[in-house]
């Protein structure tokens, strides 16, 4: 049975309930004497609070309390935790500025959080909302982060009167410098990594509830990391005792990282539960999650690539403007420095790497990680350069990159990565065949006979996922450990329950850890079930984000198989009188080396549970293992994506026609899951390349992108059938040897496609365009280019 | 969404008196415009009269030359309607693209019309046609009809009951969408009568659905792709925003024409 369970396409636990409506979201948790929360946001970018009269809203009908920043502040709630510490060039610290749930003094950016309504219905609170008067002083405000490193640019924080949280380096600038002395070519690009909005399909949410009895809290809240949450909350904003909060994190509709970060809604209900005496309910509206989740992305930078004669990479040197937003979220520190310097080496054997970041604070919402984080961003530098650099020189784009690739393993790079395993041509190989790169010159003539331009444009990207040695991100900053916990219950009867520090908010962790579980233990897959997300039930894990989950969170629940297994060795050893040395576990059964005698793992576990015959005198009873695992080493997925575009010169509009994407993702659990991850993934990465764009209004600080009427998802007629593959070197130091599929659509896409759009209208002579690439910009590219007659391979 | 009356009226008169008697009140036809408006409490009306139980205002017929559709018709019934297809292909293609399939199964052709959104679709065809707006108490002609940003000649109260469109040698129309919204960027309604050319552009005048009469001119005289390949609409005239620009929105009124030009002549 075994053999089979890993790398079977097991149908997804899940999905009957999902499918059939009979999830459990955080909305759907509806307590007894219930209120309902509704949070005054600031209508401005930037504005002194000089006064908030609440008087009219707390007689409103219906009306519990009204909370603003002062009650907080007088009740000593603290500020919301940043939880890794950049330290900047000049060895100092970042710039910290106080984040209070509720805004104190001034607001800084559309949404931040003003007052808290609470009501016993959500329209009480919102009409009485409206009758909160705020006399707000309008100052001017900033939201382009190279705007707001200008002189005489309005300050967001006092403690930062420049705007800078932080001057950032990485890498040998003297080697870097010196290489591009000596260099025959170099490539420069400038260009915008655009802000995202990440759209889960269920909002954010909370309810908390709690209990004078127990003098203890109940907080469900739509997160990724439920014990984070806790630990972020009790100690660092409310001063509570950690055992006396439960966080909930049930089904939960996507996170794509937004719903890492402890937020202020959730914070301020699970401290006015106590303060009104009956439970809490918030779920954001629609309007709310496009100004209030923590956005994505939205970097400027300068980048540079030398090169020899050959096309060998000499060295590349990146100088990146990144944008904070107003305040310091959860992870915003490490999202652009060490989640984004430390990938530039990309694929390649670049020698030299020189990268330098300014972070900075503007009047828009929290800048965190979104799917990728820091990496789309790096490739997106990478493979632009590396796309720009093959054009410039005439040479192949699939010739100058394995002209460049790194070939042999472990490898080092010069920006601090050890990569141990990966096999970059058998992915490249395997797209150009896929993609039927030879066709395309046929393809590319049949689109010009019916006046359309053709593209194509090629990503070969690495990321790192399963974050980190925990000792290894201290010393970068990280204020928290990189573990995970896994425990596993073996039931009398031979059932397993799994608890999992890991969260899975449509990854699907229920059947494929369920698989992991059964293929090591030889049960079915339905004997197993997974439990996540609630830190009442499950041990202290890290929760899920950087496609850690099965790499990090499934390695720990290995290491408690190994317990079980070592275990249960014993107990058979004592049931079969046998030396536990000749006790071997094989398809769910412990049997005795070369003899037929066993016991399965279900009659073990009965003697553990009913220890009549049971050596008591050396081992416990039960067989219950639990173990945290902290990994030695990212994992390095890795992939080549190659997108062909039609352009319609008329018009500007850009279709996606085909896209190939082959990964290296390690060994693979459950092929549907991961083909599925890369399909939203795919998704999200042309998303963010041709339709999506965050965009606040520079005078007012409005965000101009806030309902989908101005913010463009990609739907299912944006993309083509995709062609996914993928090839297999298995991750060296984890025991599945899994390295994470969940950010690489995101990661590889973007630039693939922009290389594309280039490779298409670069007859006409375009050589740059922003993302996203919308109609109107490809269009006037066209309208301004020169053209040219040098088309280059 | 801020708590309302509803009203039910039997028929169209019992309506006309509500809506003349009640104050602060809206129609309400399919509400996909004016339910989002009022969730996001951008309106706040005391009443809504609704007309969803009115028959006089249901209905599609052909009388003689006219091809009549009844107000509170559903786009998707118009999208399926064998009359329209036999009549008016491009109508029914027209009201097939609008919005999204909640959208077309919901909207109606006289709450498009009353509330004259300037990227609509509706709006293109009734100027595009020189269609007749039917209300309860006169007819008003496609030209006098449209009066600016969700401005009509409709009196306060006033509720249409049909739309008339003539029946016409060809017709077609081309919408860009936005990717967001996918509401009309430009869109160019064509149709040729016997020597009479209209061609009304929605979604990109700064007010309103237009006439483009330079177009008109050079297609009547030569219904053909290269007759307005030279002609522009001044971007003076028409709106900017993140998604395009005046001057991109008149270079796709171009683009636009011509293709409708184009499907009419296939006879799609």
């Amino acid at each position: 049975m075994s053999e089979a369970v890993i790398g079977k396409s097991v149908r997804r636990k899940e999905d009957k309930r999902f499918l059939t409506g009979s999830g459990q979201y955080t909305d759907d948790v509806t307590l007894p004497r219930q209120t309902c929360a509704y949070f005054l946001r600031s209508p401005h970018a930037h504005a002194v609070i000089r006064k908030i009269d609440t008087a009219a809203a707390q007689a409103a009908p219906g009306v519990v309390a009204v909370f603003t920043g002062d009650d907080l502040a007088a009740a000593k709630v603290g500020g919301l935790p940043c939880g890794w510490l950049i330290t900047d060039v000049n060895g100092q610290p970042m710039k910290e500025p106080p984040h209070p749930p509720l805004a104190q003094g001034k607001v800084r950016y559309v949404g931040d959080t003003v007052a808290c309504v609470i009501a016993e219905t959500v329209y009480q609170a919102k009409d009485a909302a409206e009758l909160i008067d705020v006399d707000y002083e309008v100052l001017p405000a900033v939201v382009r982060p190279d705007d707001a490193i200008k002189p005489g640019a309005p300050a967001v924080h006092d403690i930062a009167p420049d705007n800078v949280c932080y001057v950032w380096s990485h890498g040998d600038k003297v080697a870097t410098d010196q290489a591009f002395e000596h260099a025959a070519h170099v490539t420069k690009l400038d260009f915008i990594n655009n802000r995202l909005i990440p759209n889960a399909i269920e909002p954010r949410a909370a309810v908390a509830q709690y209990s004078r009895a127990e003098d203890s809290y109940t907080l469900h809240v739509a997160n990724q990391n439920p014990h984070v949450e806790r630990l972020l909350m009790t100690a660092f904003v409310l001063g509570l005792p950690e055992h006396k909060v439960r966080v909930i994190a049930p089904d939960v509709g996507g996170g794509f990282g937004s719903k890492i970060y402890l937020y202020a809604e959730e914070t301020v209900i699970t401290w006015a539960s106590k303060q009104v005496g009956r439970p809490i309910k918030w779920t954001a509206e629609r309007s709310e999650s496009f100004l209030s989740d923590a956005h994505g992305r939205d970097h400027v930078t300068h980048a540079e690539l030398a090169l020899d004669n050959n096309g060998k990479f000499l060295a590349m040197r990146v100088r990146t403007t990144a944008n904070l937003g107003a305040y310091l979220s959860t992870f915003a520190s490490c999202i652009p420095t060490i989640l984004y310097a430390t990938l530039l080496a990309g694929q390649y054997t670049t020698p030299a790497i020189h990268c330098e970041v300014t972070g900075v604070f503007t009047n828009t919402s929290p800048v965190d990680a979104y799917r990728g984080a820091g990496r789309p961003e790096a490739a997106f530098v990478v493979e632009r350069l590396v796309a720009a650099a093959a054009r410039e020189l005439g040479i192949d784009q699939a010739d100058l990159r394995r002209r460049n690739f790194i070939t042999e393993f472990p490898y080092q790079t010069p920006v601090g990565l050890t990569y141990d395993a990966g096999n970059f041509n058998a992915t490249l190989d395997e797209a150009v065949k896929l993609a039927d790169v030879a066709g395309f010159e046929m393809r590319r003539q049949e689109a010009e006979r019916r006046g359309k331009l053709r593209g194509l444009g090629y990503s070969c990207y690495i990321e790192a996922c399963g974050l980190a040695p925990s000792n290894l991100a201290g010393q970068l900053g990280a204020r928290a450990g990189l573990f995970e916990a896994g425990e596993v219950r073996v039931h009398p009867t031979g059932s397993v329950t799994v608890f999992t520090g890991s969260h899975s908010h449509g990854q699907g962790h229920e059947t494929t850890f369920a698989q992991v579980v059964a293929d090591r233990l030889g049960i079915a897959v339905d004997s197993v079930d997974i439990v996540h997300g609630d830190t009442g039930r499950i041990p202290f894990g890290m929760g899920t984000y950087g496609s850690r989950s099965l790499a990090v969170g499934g390695a720990a629940i290995m290491k408690a198989l190994d317990k079980i297994i070592a275990k249960g060795s014993k107990i058979a050893a004592h049931l079969l009188e046998a030396a536990e040395a000749d006790i071997e576990y094989d398809h769910g059964t412990f049997r005795v080396a070369g003899t037929d005698r066993g016991k399965t793992i279900a009659e073990v576990a009965f003697a553990a549970y009913v220890p009549h015959n049971y050596p008591l005198g050396e081992l416990e009873p039960g067989l219950d293992e639990s173990a945290f695992y902290d990994p030695t080493n990212f994992t390095y997925p890795a992939g080549s994506h190659i997108c062909e575009v039609e352009i319609d010169p008329e018009t500007g509009v850009t279709r996606v026609v085909n896209f190939t994407a082959v990964d290296d993702f390690g060994r693979i659990i459950n092929p549907m899951i991961v083909e599925g991850q890369v399909h939203g993934g795919l998704a999200q990465g042309i998303g963010q390349a041709l339709l999506e764009n965050g965009v606040y209004d520079t005078d007012s600080g409005q965000l101009v992108t806030g309902t989908y009427m101005d913010y463009a998802m990609p739907r299912a007629d944006d993309l083509p059938s995709f062609k996914v593959d993928t090839q297999m070197t298995p991750c060296t130091h984890n025991p599945l040897g899994v390295k994470g599929c969940g950010e690489a659509g995101a990661i590889g896409a973007p630039p693939a496609v922009i290389n594309a759009v280039i490779d298409a209208l670069a007859p006409r002579g375009v050589t740059h365009i922003e993302m996203p690439a919308t109609p109107e910009r490809v269009w006037r590219a066209l309208q301004t280019a020169k053209p040219s007659r040098a088309k280059a391979a | 969404m801020h708590a309302f009356e509803f009203q039910r009226p039997k028929d169209l008169k019992h309506a006309a008196t509500l809506a003349r008697k009640t104050e602060n009140a809206r129609l309400l036809a399919g509400g996909q415009s004016l339910l989002p408006t009022m969730r996001l409490r951008l309106a706040s009306p005391d009443a809504m009269i609704d007309l969803g139980g009115l028959q006089e205002l249901r209905g599609i017929r052909l009388e003689g030359t006219q091809l009549v559709i009844g107000a509170m018709t559903r786009h998707a019934e118009v999208a399926a309607s064998k009359d329209v297809m036999m009549a008016i292909p491009a109508l029914a293609h027209l009201a097939a693209d609008i919005g999204d399939r909640q959208v077309r199964n919901m909207g109606t052709l006289g709450g498009s019309l009353a509330n004259d959104d300037p990227a609509a679709d509706y709006p293109a065809a009734v100027l595009g046609l020189g269609a007749t707006v039917n209300t309860y108490k006169r007819a008003i002609p496609a030209d006098k009809f449209f009066k600016g940003l969700y401005e009509t000649a409709l009196r306060s109260g006033e509720i249409i009951v049909s739309v008339s469109f003539p029946l016409v040698k060809r017709a077609a129309y081309a919408k860009f969408k936005n990717p967001a919204s996918r509401f009309a960027i430009v869109g160019v309604f064509v149709s040729e009568t016997a020597g009479n050319v209209r061609v009304a552009v929605t979604g990109a005048g700064a007010a309103g659905v237009f006439r483009a009469k330079d177009m008109e001119k050079k297609l009547a005289a030569n219904f053909a792709l290269e007759a307005i390949a030279k002609s522009r609409i001044s971007p003076d005239k028409l709106t900017s925003d993140i998604h395009a620009s005046a001057e991109y929105r008149s270079h796709l009124i171009t683009v636009m024409a011509q293709r409708a030009v184009a499907a009419a002549l296939v006879g799609k």
